[in-house]
């Protein structure tokens, strides 16, 4: 069994991030991560992989500069090879822009019985990319999925919902979204970590790919971020100093809230 | 800070993870208890953190002395405590002298099953009459047929109350450097007992052992390499033990700052936070400075020794500026937590007593500095 991972490498979350006051996105030109909400997605493929005894799981990721430390945890982490599209006119892609150039890298990643994705990455939150790419590769699209398992070419899904969750079954290939937290990524271990040094990173331009320049980057963007703003600061607390009364304060804060 | 590479990195976040996953929830129960539980050597090994540094061909992962340092600096950082590295990392003084001298029978009975986590082993060369001079020990193993049979007692053993097997220094001729050999006796053998599981000032998740050997018949084939010199096959390790020592010195240090830091940050006096003091400030510093001198050392002479210099002297002088640090920085963290640092439970408060052994163990500070000044050319 094939799998495909899509992974993105994002600004480490523990450097406060900062915006480029001219273009309003996020600056990366520093190093990148894997983000840990695909950590996820690359554990069930291996574990997939596993069960299944044979096949391999390839990561793909779009990213700036050619970077690939991201990549190197996941390929550590198990994974065979990576798919890697850098290319300075994806500067400024939305989502579908995102969406595009993923499904065919993808393509180009050869055979795959399954796609995974995280549900959202952790430094632009959209949440539709695993839609899009679904729709764009013509596959059936699952998402929130808490465990995954393949009977012959059929998937059968837990998807995640409020109450509880859903059993889904598709036919393969298909695109899923993974939710964070719901397996325990393994660490890489040091032998991982050595062997990922030569692993293949497969790095494309988006002419490598066939995609018009001005159907991605700011030139194709659909969306045009108009303004970014400082977000409030979080007002101060209440500090109650307890003189053996002050729960009598608590329960009326909490009654004033409503919630008791 | 000196520079590690994408993979030493790496492999410092693994164990800086695994650390936080498998360590810390039971820390405290282990400090309590004073020991480790075997489980826990099979999860490292598993996740291949009991073999780094020593090589494939032995059953171990791979790298270098960089690699391993990098590795233990990851533990170090995510609040690991002395006795916890001491004991789960006894393999690492037991049994380098058996890869460098060993018999394919001595690698496969006891090195690779105690890199796979499934035999725990210990290096008992101390004994209740001395442990600064080695070349005195008086455990004595007597050639009889194709076994030796050994007497004698060992004292301040780690890991000795749990250990499946104990390399053991003994005297096989006459007296000094050269009349001394290493032989590894299987802990099931009769006439070998723990006579006392000692209690500590710190280093409590390590079990310690004094060790008692009569009449203990053991096979002749679990001697180490050639007979009398034992001396020297223990000298060879001493330089990566001091780094290793180092190590531990200044990742306790770079700990209790970085713990002590964030108390000057959030701790008021006066109306304002601790931090707010330019004494304060100027402690804080003090400490940094310390542990940046003590790291960058540290690892500067392990990359020599990687290269292949001589550095037999600076890794005395290794060791000894990063348990000084240790001591000085562990120190000042208490002061800073006041009170709450004297508590037990407060983890500067551990910091602070494990320190207290470095410029003891693993040789005296004294005699190190003794050694490096002939060495150096001070006599
Ligand atoms: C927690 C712990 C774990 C240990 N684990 C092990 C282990 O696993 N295996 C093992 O074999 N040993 C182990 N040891 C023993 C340790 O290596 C010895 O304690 C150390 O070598 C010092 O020996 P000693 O205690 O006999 O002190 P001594 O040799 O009696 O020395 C006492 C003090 O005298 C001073 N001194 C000694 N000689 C000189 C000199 N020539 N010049 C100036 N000053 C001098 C030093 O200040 C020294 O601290 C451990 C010890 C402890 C406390």
């Amino acid at each position: 069994m094939n799998v495909v991972v899509c992974v993105k490498q994002i600004p480490d979350p523990a450097d406060p991030g900062a915006l480029d006051p001219n273009t309003k996105t996020l600056k990366r030109d520093g190093k990148l991560i894997l983000d840990e909400s695909d950590s996820y997605g690359v554990e069930m493929a291996l574990q997939l992989v596993d069960a299944a005894g044979s096949g391999e799981v390839t990561l793909v990721s779009m990213a700036p500069n050619g970077e690939v430390s991201g990549l190197r945890t996941a390929l550590a982490m198990g994974a065979a090879k990576a798919v890697l599209v850098s290319d300075d006119a994806l500067a400024g892609s939305d989502a579908l822009g995102t969406s595009k150039v993923l499904a065919k890298a993808i393509a180009r990643a050869g055979e795959a019985d399954l796609i995974l994705t995280a549900t959202e990455s952790s430094d632009g939150y959209t949440g539709t990319v695993p839609e899009q790419i679904a729709e764009l590769l013509q596959l059936p699209s699952v998402t929130f999925a808490k465990e995954i398992a393949v009977d012959g070419s059929t998937l059968k899904v837990q998807r995640q919902t409020e109450a509880g969750y859903d059993e889904v079954e598709c036919p393969l290939p298909a695109v899923v979204s993974v939710t964070a937290g719901v397996v325990e990524p393994r660490y890489p271990s040091f032998k991982g970590i050595m062997a990922a040094k030569s692993k293949p990173v497969d790095q494309v331009t988006i002419a490598d790919l066939g995609i018009d320049a001005a159907s991605v980057g700011w030139a194709g963007a659909g969306q045009e971020i108009v303004e970014i703003a400082q977000a409030e600061a979080r007002e101060a607390g209440t500090i109650i100093e307890d003189d053996g009364e002050a729960f009598a304060q608590v329960v009326k804060f909490l009654d004033d809230l409503k919630v008791v | 800070m000196t520079e590690l590479t994408d993979e030493q990195i790496a492999l410092k976040d693994t164990a800086r993870r695994f650390t936080e996953r498998h360590i810390i929830p039971n820390l405290e129960e282990w400090e309590e208890t004073g020991r480790l539980p075997r489980e826990l050597h099979r999860v490292a090994a598993a996740q291949g953190l009991l073999g780094v540094g020593h090589s494939e061909e032995v059953g171990g992962e791979g790298g270098t002395l960089l690699d391993a340092c990098a590795m233990q600096e990851g533990f170090m950082e995510a609040g690991a405590s002395g006795g916890l590295m001491a004991s789960l990392f006894t393999h690492g003084i037991a049994v380098p002298h058996m890869i460098a001298h060993g018999s394919p029978h001595l690698i496969d009975t006891y090195v690779r099953p105690t890199l796979a986590g499934e035999l725990i082993g210990s290096l008992a060369v101390t004994e209740p009459g001395g442990g600064s001079d080695v070349a005195g020990i008086t455990t004595r193993a007597q050639r009889d047929g194709e076994d030796y049979i050994i007497n004698g007692s060992k004292t301040f053993i780690t890991s000795g109350v749990r250990a499946d097997y104990v390399t053991t220094a003994v005297r096989t001729g006459g007296t000094g450097h050269s009349g001394i050999s290493m032989i590894v006796v299987d802990s099931n053998t009769p006439g070998f007992s723990v006579t006392r599981e000692l209690r500590k000032m710190g280093w409590h998740a390590s079990d310690t052992a004094e060790l008692s050997y009569v009449d203990a018949r053991v096979p002749a084939q679990n001697l180490i390499g050639e007979l009398g010199q034992g001396f020297y096959y223990i000298a060879e390790q001493f330089v990566v033990e001091r780094i290793f020592l180092a190590l531990m010195g200044y990742g306790h240090a770079a700990r209790a700052l970085s713990l002590a830091a964030q108390y000057c940050k959030d701790r008021i006096t006066f109306g304002k936070p601790l931090v707010a003091n330019q004494v304060v400030r100027s402690k804080l510093v003090e400490m940094h400075r310390q542990v940046e001198v003590a790291r960058t050392y540290t690892l500067e002479v392990a990359r020599r020794h990687v290269a292949g210099d001589n550095v037999i002297a600076e890794a005395c002088l290794a060791k000894q500026t990063a348990v000084a640090t240790a001591v000085d920085v562990t120190n000042e963290a208490v002061q800073l937590f006041g009170g709450a640092g004297y508590m037990h439970g407060t983890e500067v408060e551990r910091h602070y007593r494990d320190a207290r052994l470095l410029p003891i163990g693993g040789g005296a500070t004294e005699v190190l500095t003794d050694l490096a000044a002939r060495l150096l050319g001070y006599s």
